[in-house]
């Protein structure tokens, strides 16, 4: 019987050394460049995107510094517009995507049962590409001004809107840099979506049929579709953006009749669905681990499918929701209002899943979980606020103020980067074999939620205040002191929970308990191979017959399957 | 050591799942249609809106012949498709190379354009508005249809040297579907080019 089954629980038949590979340093290194496995990918993406995290994180706390009181000369008014576009485009193109992209990587093959994804060449090629951009933009920092013609960074805003990225208004190479960045990192979005979407319908292992596909992969499967009709009208625009800049082309010149709405439209035809890129993989760590926490299987399966699937379509209609003030008809201003407010049906019925998900189920308050709730409530009041912000008429007043980098910082760390830690405690066991520290973890997660309340609640009133954003200071007398003030204290409260976190990550790589192959008692199949997980995944390919192939092993008398 | 039957008497039957080519292409298309979409907005949400000329009607001719060389492309690759799959690799080479031969006076003819566009009318890509998108959205259709050329050269070559067979055939169908795409998206820039915009 033993080449008909394959080890749960305790028992795993291939012990896997912890290091992988053995030799000298540079075989190592070797090893790791030349990879198409794609969990050392999706390792190298997440690796990758911590570091940015760290970089970007830093930014942040310079723009803080700089905003802690009136009439603060920390930063130049030059430097300041650099670091808050450095800061958007690290967050949003080096640290949200790469990161989700890696996990994506890791684990979309291991919960649908193969062996890679489909095309393990693109698959590096999409990393390498993706890791040149962020190179390629940080690059545009050495040397100072004109030193390897390379000025020093974008100063252009993460939505470098027309005509100031034009010659005229942005001379010298920085803008080049930000743009042949966005450019190629989009390219490498959108192998990896294909590869994504491709791996999800073609690689099953026996017995997946489209409802039992585990809710993760679909997210991530509709996550892609986004990036395919998101992301390339954004590499779209890149190109015509260099056409201009090096051809002398005029789609974004005004002085030649090129408009700037038009890039403002394109822009945010990206720039919506990429908030939504960013959240479903969100959700989808939600929906793996809060069923997991509350030992019950997730509530509403299909409507939590067909709710995904809904918001991203919704959200390809929305994007002029960012442009109220740029002056549309009575029409426009009414249309993306509704289409926008319309969103708020397909992420309600996800929320009342996961609440009903945790209804009545034996809550386990591990860090993981932690964060999944914190999440849970974040995610409401962002909600909350993204509907104010819809209303076109509130708009004109609460348009490019701090009220809106209150909102989109609530859904963007308050849910994002929450379930991004969510899902680091949740899959750290699986990728490297240990377990992360609890204790640190607490302290982690309290620190960040106080800080996250402090600095992002805090905001929103210098905003309704009429707190201009990117400004690089502020006069004292306009009642914004103090409110400033504690945000910055805010920022650096998160700073030090994020410092936590790192240390705990690599005192556990060498400290941390060993974790076993499925330390959380969990169902779907990556926690049916060994942690680290060996090369080929599964020593025989797995077959499944219900959403909860691991349920159905561990529990035989009452397996999932019987119910289908 | 714990070990669950993995066997689901139900499941013996076949397991097929699509292929990952033709999914993967599908993608791909998706993906160029929405950068397409992107560079024929732009052409015609600037149309007329040139500061100064030409304007499309002084400069454009329609390229009817040439037109018609890459639309019957189309048809020439699924004859190829079809001789493949039959297993009758001289009539696949002569269908393929015909579509590469169409491919190339299309381009050919596209070369003719520009050159006449820049001698004659002084339209380069930084003259006006119109210069700006025209090049830019039919020189990025002609960069798709050489980047078909050149793989479907690959695949005469590979094929001359004995190197194609039968089981090839999905390869083949799904570069065909590339081509596919390829011509699609010339009739919607032919009508948006010449048609709508003279
Ligand atoms: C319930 C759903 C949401 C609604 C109704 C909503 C609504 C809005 C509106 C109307 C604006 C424009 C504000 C202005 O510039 O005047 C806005 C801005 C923004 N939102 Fe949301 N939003 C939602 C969810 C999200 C999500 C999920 C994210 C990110 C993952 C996000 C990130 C942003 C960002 C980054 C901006 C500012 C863009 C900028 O000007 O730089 N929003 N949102
Ligand atoms: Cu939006």
């Amino acid at each position: 019987m033993a080449d008909q089954s394959y080890p749960v629980g305790q028992g795993v038949e291939v012990t896997v050394e912890r290091s992988p590979a053995r030799g000298t340093w540079l075989e190592v290194v070797h090893d790791w460049i030349t990879t198409v496995d794609h969990k050392k990918l999706g390792i190298m993406y997440i690796a990758y995107a911590l570091v940015f995290l760290l970089v970007a994180g830093f930014e942040a706390m310079l723009i803080r510094i700089q905003l802690i009181k009136p009439h603060n000369d920390f930063l130049s008014p030059y430097t300041f517009n650099r670091m808050f576009t450095m800061h958007g485009t690290t967050m949003v193109f080096l640290v949200g995507m790469p990161i989700l992209f890696g996990f994506g990587n890791y684990l979309v093959p291991l919960m649908i049962g193969a062996r890679d994804m489909a095309f393990p060449r693109l698959n590096a090629f999409s990393f390498w590409i993706s890791s040149f951009a962020g190179l390629l933009l940080y690059y545009s920092f050495i040397g100072g001004v004109g030193l390897s013609g390379t000025g020093s960074a974008p100063d252009i805003a993460w939505f470098a809107y027309a005509p100031l990225t034009e010659k005229a208004f942005s001379p010298g190479h920085t803008t080049d840099y930000w743009a042949i960045a966005i450019l190629a990192n989009g390219i490498g979005s959108i192998g990896t979506a294909i590869n994504i979407i491709a791996t999800v319908f073609c690689m099953r292992c026996k017995g997946m049929t489209l409802s039992r596909i585990p809710l993760l992969p679909w997210l991530y499967a509709t996550m892609s579709f986004l990036v395919l009709v998101a992301v390339s009208p954004l590499t779209a625009c890149q190109a015509m953006l260099l056409l201009d800049r090096y051809l002398g082309a005029h789609f974004f010149d005004t002085q030649a009749g090129g408009s700037a709405i038009l890039w403002a439209h394109f822009f945010w035809i990206f720039g919506h669905p990429e908030v939504y890129v960013l959240v479903l993989p969100a959700f989808a760590f939600a929906n793996e681990i809060i069923p997991v926490f509350s030992r019950k299987a997730i509530f509403g399966y299909p409507a939590m499918v067909a709710a995904s699937v809904g918001i991203g379509f919704i959200s390809l209609g929305v994007w002029a929701h960012h442009m109220f003030t740029i002056g549309m008809t009575s029409f426009g201003n009414a249309f993306f209002t509704l289409s926008t407010m319309l969103v708020s049906i397909p992420t309600g019925i996800k929320t009342f899943n996961w609440l009903a998900t945790i209804w009545g189920g034996k809550i386990r308050f591990e860090t993981p979980m932690l964060f999944s709730i914190a999440f849970l409530f974040q995610w409401v009041i962002a909600g909350l606020t993204g509907i104010m912000l819809s209303v076109s008429a509130w708009n004109w007043q609460l348009h490019n103020s701090y009220f809106v980098v209150a909102h989109f910082h609530y859904v963007l760390v308050g849910a994002i980067v929450f379930m991004i830690f969510a899902a680091i405690y949740y899959w750290y066991p699986k990728i490297t074999g240990r377990m992360l520290d609890e204790t640190l973890g607490n302290w982690h997660f309290w620190l960040m939620v106080i800080g996250f309340h402090v600095t992002f609640d805090v905001m929103h009133f210098p905003g309704l205040l009429g707190m201009p954003r990117q400004i690089y200071t502020y006069e004292p007398d306009r009642g914004w002191n103090t409110l400033n003030f504690i945000v910055s204290i805010g920022g650096f409260i998160q700073a030090i929970a994020i410092l936590i976190f790192v240390y705990n990550m690599v005192h556990s790589y060498f400290r941390g308990d060993d974790a076993g192959p499925d330390p959380w008692d969990a169902w779907t199949l990556e926690w049916a191979t060994a942690s680290p997980p060996p090369v080929y995944n599964f020593a025989i390919e797995p077959e499944v017959a219900s959403r909860r192939p691991l349920w159905d092993r561990k529990h035989p008398e009452d397996p999932d399957s019987a119910f289908e | 050591m714990a070990t669950v039957p993995l066997q689901h008497d139900q499941h013996d039957a076949e397991w097929t799942l699509p292929s990952r080519g033709t999914v993967a292409m599908a993608a791909l298309i998706t993906a160029e249609s929405s950068i397409f979409t992107i560079f024929v907005v732009a052409y015609l949400y600037y149309l007329g809106r040139d500061v100064h000329g030409p304007t499309p009607k002084d400069a454009l001719e329609v390229p009817w012949f040439y037109s018609i060389c890459l639309i019957s492309s189309s048809f020439f690759i699924v004859l190829a498709e079809r001789a493949i799959e039959h297993g009758k690799i001289a009539a696949f080479r002569l269908w393929w190379a015909i579509t590469i031969l169409l491919g190339i006076i299309f381009l050919y003819g596209t070369g003719v354009e520009w050159h006449s566009l820049i001698v004659d009318h002084h339209l380069t890509i930084a003259t006006n508005l119109f210069g700006t998108t025209y090049y830019s959205l039919v020189g990025l259709h002609a960069s798709h249809v050489v980047v078909g050329l050149v793989m479907m050269l690959f695949v005469l070559v590979f094929s001359l040297m004995g190197a194609v067979h039968p089981h090839h055939a999905y390869r083949v169908k799904t570069l065909a579907l590339y081509w596919h795409f390829v011509d699609a998206v010339w009739i919607v820039v032919f009508t948006v080019v010449y048609v709508v915009g003279r």
